[in-house]
């Protein structure tokens, strides 16, 4: 694999309480691609996902071993400010989570805490992020509504464009497509593929379909272990592990 | 046949008890409209008492009643909210954290007379603000601490964690999610609680009895350390004190009716307020 390595996960054992979510697990995202990480529920790919924008310190009574590397940097290093890393690392929500505010408001909130202050540069930056996450055209003559007026669907392309306002570097779709109906999935699918050009891209998700279109690499998780991963039409169609094997096939999960 | 006539019952008891509760309320409103009513005038509401308190109106005890109120919101509101902020969004899980809540709670719990002797004791004697607004004002924020507290607190709890997080994802800090994010989402049911206790303030007698309030003042009051008269202390003294005891009464039962209104209509605000914010999520 000649990618270039965006974040790595290395030897990463994570606990809740004294439960182990996480065994041992070591991936590699890479840049401009889209890996994707599949597993039945509670197999631990969601709080894995967690784990690249230190969304799990949140969480009481967790701990954390191994390493979380973004460019080579440890991620949880003492020294190093969640904040920080949360401008590089964004995430779209299982379930859309705009703010209850107006539209423009839910995509300048991101520029404004990162200290922008120039209006004419977050009306552009408003505009061009809705255009991007391909929702501009349904919302430019309301941009003064509530956002919880918007559909589910467009929910969730407004909290995309939220994600892409603030300029990351990575973005992590955590089940993006849970709550939608198949035509906004399809429209996100869409979109996860145009913005690999500019994103390096992980998404978990519980349709394995859904992982085979859009993904460039796979990760199969069971029981917070990672079982398999690989090249996504390698995963696909030769597993090496009986146990992905089953699971592709739908002999359980 | 017999478990339906056995249900009927039990739907009647039910609707008797309900019909009990309208009965006081109506009878409540009834009784002091019938005899508060024919005191009330625009004069009533706008004039200086005068004549031993017989003659003129009460327009200097209705604005006590304000400025005291007033002055224990503006005291109450921020540290209620900061303190609720403390105990929901930055304060560890420990028994000395669960100790707080319940002495917040039982804070609710003391009767008022209690905190207008605490206020004499502190306020009046301890830092010599004398029977005076701030003294009256400082004593009833006190009282609408807890309720503040506890309604602020409900509302927090009441944000959804998903948009904490949404907001931390964009790289906001703890701080910036809590003052840009979770209190103005929580900010409605806020106010609401904030109203309700305004109410309750607005009708207190006894924390105001020895710390701000006077049977007559001459016109208005002048700074935070005057001496103010004040609805609900007015109706007190009016039905014990004085001269003229027949014609003070039916001023009472107008101050009682001007009391009940003012507190109606807040608690009419308070309604609208919470509609408006189920309506915001709905």
């Amino acid at each position: 694999m000649d990618n270039k390595i965006k974040m790595q996960a290395k030897n990463v054992d994570f606990f809740y309480g004294k439960n182990q979510a996480l065994k041992n697990v070591n991936l590699n995202v890479y840049a401009n691609k889209v890996t994707a990480m599949i597993g039945p529920s509670g197999c631990g790919k969601s709080t894995f996902i967690r784990l690249f924008n230190r969304m799990n310190e949140l969480v009481a009574h967790t701990t954390l071993k191994g390493k979380i590397l973004l460019d080579d940097l440890d991620i949880n290093s003492p020294l190093v400010d969640a904040v920080d890393i949360r401008k590089r690392v964004g995430m779209v929500f299982q379930k859309p989570n705009p703010f209850p505010k107006t539209i423009f408001e839910n995509i300048s909130y991101g520029l404004k805490v990162n200290g922008i202050k120039d209006k004419a540069f977050i009306e552009q930056k408003v505009e061009d992020s809705l255009k991007k996450a391909v929702i501009w055209a349904e919302v430019k003559d309301r941009l003064n509504d509530s956002a919880l007026k918007l559909s589910g669907g467009q929910q969730q392309r407004l909290c995309i464009a939220r994600c892409l306002a603030v300029e990351t570097e990575v973005i992590l779709f955590d089940e993006p497509c849970a709550s939608l109906d198949p035509i906004s999935t399809a429209k996100i699918e869409e979109l996860i593929l145009e913005l690999k050009k500019d994103y390096s891209i992980v998404i978990v998700t519980h349709n394995m379909q859904q992982a085979a279109r859009v993904s460039d690499y796979t990760g199969f998780f069971l029981l917070g272990e990672l079982i398999e991963f690989g090249k996504t039409q390698d995963i696909f169609t030769a597993p090496k592990d009986k146990k992905t094997e089953a699971y592709i096939t739908g002999r359980f999960g | 046949m017999k478990k339906e006539f056995s249900q009927n019952l039990g739907f009647f008891g039910l609707f008797l008890c309900m019909l009990t509760t309208i009965l006081a309320l109506g009878s409540i409103i009834y009784f002091i409209a019938a005899r508060g009513f024919s005191v009330l005038s625009w004069s009533f509401l706008t004039q200086v008492p005068y004549s031993a308190m017989t003659k003129g109106g009460i327009a200097p005890v209705i604005v006590g009643t304000f400025y005291i109120t007033l002055g224990a919101i503006m005291f109450a509101l921020p540290l209620g909210i900061a303190c609720a902020v403390y105990l929901c969004e930055y304060s560890p899980k420990s028994i000395v954290v669960n100790i707080i809540r319940i002495s917040i709670n039982n804070l609710a719990g003391v009767p008022s007379v209690v905190f207008g002797l605490f206020g004499l004791a502190v306020f009046v004697k301890f830092f010599g603000f004398g029977v005076s607004i701030l003294s009256g004002s400082l004593t009833l924020g006190i009282l609408a601490l807890p309720m503040i507290i506890s309604s602020a607190q409900e509302a927090l709890l009441a944000v959804p964690q998903s948009i904490r997080e949404a907001s931390l994802s964009l790289g906001a800090t703890k701080w910036g999610t809590i003052k840009n994010i979770v209190l103005p989402t929580a900010l409605p049911g806020i106010l609401t609680g904030v109203i309700l206790s305004i109410g309750r303030v607005a009708g207190e007698t006894a924390p105001i009895l020895f710390t701000a309030a006077a049977f007559y003042t001459r016109g208005y009051p002048k700074s935070v350390f005057s001496e103010v008269m004040a609805l609900p202390y007015h109706i007190y003294a009016l039905m014990t004190e004085g001269a003229h005891p027949d014609k003070q009464r039916a001023i009472a039962y107008g101050c009682s009716l001007v009391l009940l209104f003012l507190v109606l209509f807040i608690s009419g605000f308070a309604i609208f307020l919470r509609q408006r914010q189920r309506s915001l999520y709905g």
